[in-house]
């Protein structure tokens, strides 16, 4: 479990390095998760060290970790107040939006005629 | 004959001896999250009870009656949120134990994902905009679809307030939680696949738990999406950022 602490650590260190040098625009925690997943999908033994015991405990309780940086909301009240219909229209109708778009696109690409779909892997085959 | 102190000065002198505790503020925030969640489930797992918001709300409801400025709680309590990185990090591990899902519908979750996406981070900017809101609004906004701990180090990134973003993230998630069934059923979305991958896109933890509890396949798919979509909108945000004009 120990192992497996410091193997976060060292993904997310590996992440703020990466994002320093490269200059991403991706948060380096979020490049230090993309780094172990492919870490473990690569080699799967590393689970082993007790990354899934540290992991497990950490996502459990996720929401409490997340808590200390929400508070600070109370610094921001008054944005809250002064721009109400902007956030409401604009929180409930881009959610509704995504969740709406992902579901049809993905029951459309799924409904397509099996033909069409064979034809362009055959097509793409044939290529090779 | 022992001078004794009026009561009020007792009760300030002990105040200020546990608040001087590095353990206090640690402690505040545990108990309050303990707090959320016993109210969650005496509530009966309802998902407006949300444990992190009734922290958040019983924590400031403190910090407001005690006179303690924001900067102090978070100073102090810099030993819980210390562990938001690592705990980020640790999503590779169900995302990894998601992926043999992924290698079935591989181009329809792909699309799916990365169309969603577009549409959360697209639609929370230009809406925002529409109704006469601040850009640091509309960029707070833009990645509330992901999850909570990668969307505030993504509205840093773009310049918003990670604290707004934390409580829009959470928002959505109950919004997808309680309206994704009759939505979703009055688009005609039949499969469960679809359902919970659009779940998870549009409201990440909050209601993929939520789509868990209704159908297996849905939790599942949910729970891809929460892992990629944390990905597409980390690699999509500033780009579609810049295009709306940001």
């Amino acid at each position: 479990m120990l192992k497996g602490f410091l193997l976060l650590i060292a993904a997310q260190l590996a992440g703020i390095g990466l994002q320093a040098v490269a200059r991403l625009p991706v948060p380096g925690p979020v490049i230090g998760m993309f780094l172990l997943a492919l870490l473990l999908a690569q080699r799967p033994r590393v689970r082993t060290v007790g990354l899934e015991q540290i992991a497990g405990g950490l996502l459990r309780h996720m929401g409490l970790l997340f808590v200390p940086a929400g508070v600070g909301l109370i610094d921001h009240l008054d944005l809250l107040r002064t721009e109400a219909l902007p956030l409401v229209a604009g929180l409930a109708g881009s959610t509704l939006l995504s969740l709406v778009a992902t579901a049809l696109v993905m029951q459309w690409h799924d409904k397509l005629p099996s033909l069409v779909k064979g034809g362009f892997h055959a097509r793409h085959s044939s290529v090779r | 004959m022992l001078a004794i102190p009026p009561s009020a000065e007792i009760a300030t002198s002990l105040w200020h001896a546990l608040v001087a505790c590095p353990l206090f503020w640690p402690g505040a925030t545990l108990a309050a999250y303990g707090a959320g969640l016993t109210a969650q489930r005496r509530l009966g797992n309802m998902a407006l009870a949300n444990p992190v918001l009734i922290a958040i709300l019983l924590l400031a409801g403190l910090l407001r009656a005690t006179g303690t400025p924001y900067s102090a709680y978070f100073a102090g309590a810099q030993p819980v949120h210390l562990l938001l990185g690592p705990a980020t990090v640790a999503l590779a591990v169900p995302l990894v134990a998601a992926l043999p899902l992924l290698r079935r519908s591989l181009s329809g979750v792909v699309l799916g994902l990365v169309v969603g996406t577009i549409a959360s981070v697209a639609g929370g900017l230009l809406l925002v905009r529409a109704f006469g809101g601040t850009p640091s609004l509309a960029l707070s906004m833009a990645p509330k679809g992901v999850t909570t701990p990668i969307a505030m180090a993504l509205a840093q990134n773009l310049g918003g307030l990670p604290p707004v973003t934390a409580s829009l993230a959470i928002a959505s998630g109950i919004l997808v939680a309680i309206t994704a069934t009759p939505v979703l059923r009055l688009c005609r979305i039949s499969d469960w696949r679809a359902h919970g991958l659009a779940a998870g896109t549009a409201g990440s933890g909050v209601a993929a738990a939520h789509a868990l509890g209704r159908h297996e396949i849905a939790g599942a798919f949910a729970g891809l999406a929460v892992g990629l979509n944390g990905l597409v909108t980390a690699l999509l945000a500033a780009p579609i950022a810049r295009l709306c004009g940001f």
